[in-house]
């Protein structure tokens, strides 16, 4: 126990105190996601808006958890729902079983499922941790809490992540934006301001 | 000049209620600094800027269980925190924090005796007490062997803090805190003809309140708590007050007889409050600091350390100066102040206020 060796703590710790707090601020600011995060799924579309799912079952049946249910149904051929012959037309997600492992974006033949970035899933039902389909598609944005609360107070869906870029699969998801000033500088300090801007 | 009685009830009021708020806010400050430390932000929740959690955290310990251990002393164990809440606040009295009058005409500083010093070591080792009585009286074999571990501590380094304060005392010829505080002004800050005896009375002082490489009669993470294992809600926090408060009346002992007092040296005018309270702050920072770098001793090092180090280097300190002191006669004899000043000697058991 030297007395420079003590010293030299000191001088480790005066550094430590002038240097700024790693700490995210959660629930204020968001927080900066990896662009690979295995988050709430998303169900894609193609660019001409049609979905992508065709109601296979091959999602379902990878699942580890057991936590996927397709009901799949003919498309009219007049005004199809997919791409495909058949259309999902229940596909539900057991957010309470889900171990979003990305099993199911794996099995996926025509990429329609894709694990996405939201994580703010709690509630308090178990029939609101069932994700149905309108939960789940690439134009919702938000988890359903979320929606909820934005839908009782009237302002916009509040989520609380940031990515740098969202990743090819995730075709025509939106990445939050933040508007309000404090949550916008936090999200350029972490350099996630610019969704799709930096790859 | 002697205050009325009601003006020094005034005067104590204040300093008892200064010295709780300071408390509450210094845990605030205490966790914000050590977050600040360790890289984090601390609490920052309660109130802008967290500005409200001593607030929130009062109410939470006094709206607790109170809980009494089934087997416990009971009249003991209610007073045991009481006892170390009470002889900690009686402490903080002494000190001066300006000229005479500087209080609205009223001395800033509630009682002035010429015992002071041994008044303060009279009062702060009853903290001892205080533990004691909270492991006897819990009746728990843990918070027995905490308290015997923590009087034990306590009054290994109170020797040490003793003997570390006698040297200055000698040189200056005086035990009352204002006649040290005049003794710098007119000859040189105490630090520096006393850096050993200021080291030591720091370390020693540490370990008085309690703080952190001396702090193992709290010890939460290895030992549960110790003394005060059995204790919840307001009595827990009067321990953790009375910790505190003694943090607070030795970072204002430090500068006092150290550094000053509130006095500043040469051409930096002396302003009555404001000097004391930057070094009280500045020693409080320290004592944060010490706490976020350094670890908490094991208790044959805590023993091993008061016994055979400091105490020795304390008392050898004591020797030289006193050999000093004999040779050259102490400043109270040399160059006496005011009117007439009792020799040093006498001056220890002069009843009644100075001239």
């Amino acid at each position: 126990m030297s007395v420079t060796a003590l010293a030299q703590s000191l001088g480790i710790t005066l550094r430590a105190l002038f240097s700024k707090p790693v700490t995210v601020s959660y629930p204020d600011a968001p927080v900066a996601l990896k662009p690979r995060w295995h988050g709430r799924h998303v169900l894609t579309r193609h660019p001409n808006g049609l979905e992508k799912c065709i109601g296979c079952s091959l999602c379902a049946a990878a699942c580890p958890a057991y936590a996927i249910y397709v009901e799949a149904a003919e498309n009219d051929p007049d005004n199809p729902v997919s791409a495909g012959e058949r259309y999902a037309k229940v596909y539900e997600i057991n957010m309470l079983r889900c171990i979003f492992c990305g099993l199911c974006e794996e099995a996926c033949p025509t990429g329609a499922v894709v694990l996405g970035y939201d994580f703010e899933m709690a509630d308090y039902r178990y029939s609101d941790l069932v994700y149905a389909k309108e939960d789940m598609l690439v134009e919702v944005q938000g988890t359903k809490p979320q929606r909820r609360e934005a839908a009782y107070t009237g302002k916009e869906v509040k989520r609380g992540y940031a990515v740098p870029y969202v990743r090819p699969e995730l075709e025509g998801f939106q990445a939050p934006v933040f508007k309000d000033p404090e949550r916008a500088s936090i999200a350029r300090q972490l350099g996630v301001d610019k969704p799709g801007g930096k790859k | 000049m002697t205050d009325p009685l009601w003006m020094v009830g005034i005067k104590a009021f204040l300093v008892v209620f200064g010295l709780l708020t300071a408390f509450a806010y210094m845990t605030l400050i205490e966790r914000r600094l050590l977050a600040r430390f360790q890289v984090r932000w601390g609490p920052n929740r309660v109130g802008p800027m967290g500005l409200l959690q001593p607030l929130a955290d009062a109410i939470k310990s006094i709206l607790k269980e109170d809980i009494v251990p089934a087997k416990a002393d009971k009249v003991v164990f209610v007073l045991a925190p009481i006892i170390a809440i009470t002889f900690a606040l009686v402490g903080f009295g002494l000190i001066p924090f300006g000229p005479e009058g500087a209080f609205f005409g009223f001395d800033p500083w509630v009682i002035d005796l010429d015992v002071g010093i041994l008044y303060l070591f009279a009062v702060s080792e009853m903290a001892v007490y205080g533990i004691f009585l909270a492991g006897w009286a819990s009746n728990s074999k843990y918070s027995l062997l905490g308290s015997l571990r923590s009087s034990a501590a306590l009054i290994s380094y109170e020797l040490a803090l003793g003997m570390s304060l006698l040297a200055p005392v000698m040189l200056v010829g005086s035990l009352n805190l204002q006649d040290i505080v005049e003794w710098q002004d007119k000859h040189v800050w105490l630090i520096l003809p006393m850096f050993p005896a200021f080291v030591l009375f720091t370390i020693a002082s540490m370990a008085e309140a309690a703080r952190t490489p001396f702090d193992l009669p709290e010890a939460e993470q290895e030992l549960v708590g110790g003394y005060n294992t059995e204790y919840a809600s307001i009595k827990w926090a009067l321990f953790q007050m009375a910790e505190y408060v003694h943090l607070i009346t030795a970072s204002a002992l430090i500068p006092t007889i150290y550094l000053g007092g509130w006095k500043m040296p040469g051409f930096i005018p002396d302003i009555p409050y404001l000097w004391m309270f930057l070094k009280i702050a500045l020693f409080l920072f320290f004592f944060i600091w010490v706490r976020a770098t350094w670890f908490r001793l094991r208790y044959d090092q805590l023993m091993r350390f008061g016994w055979g180090r400091l105490f020795p280097v304390a008392l050898v300190w004591f020797l030289v100066v006193a050999f000093y002191v004999a040779v050259n006669g102490s400043s109270a004899q040399a160059a006496p102040q005011g009117a007439v000043e009792p020799p040093a000697s006498q001056a220890l058991f002069t009843p009644g206020g100075k001239a």
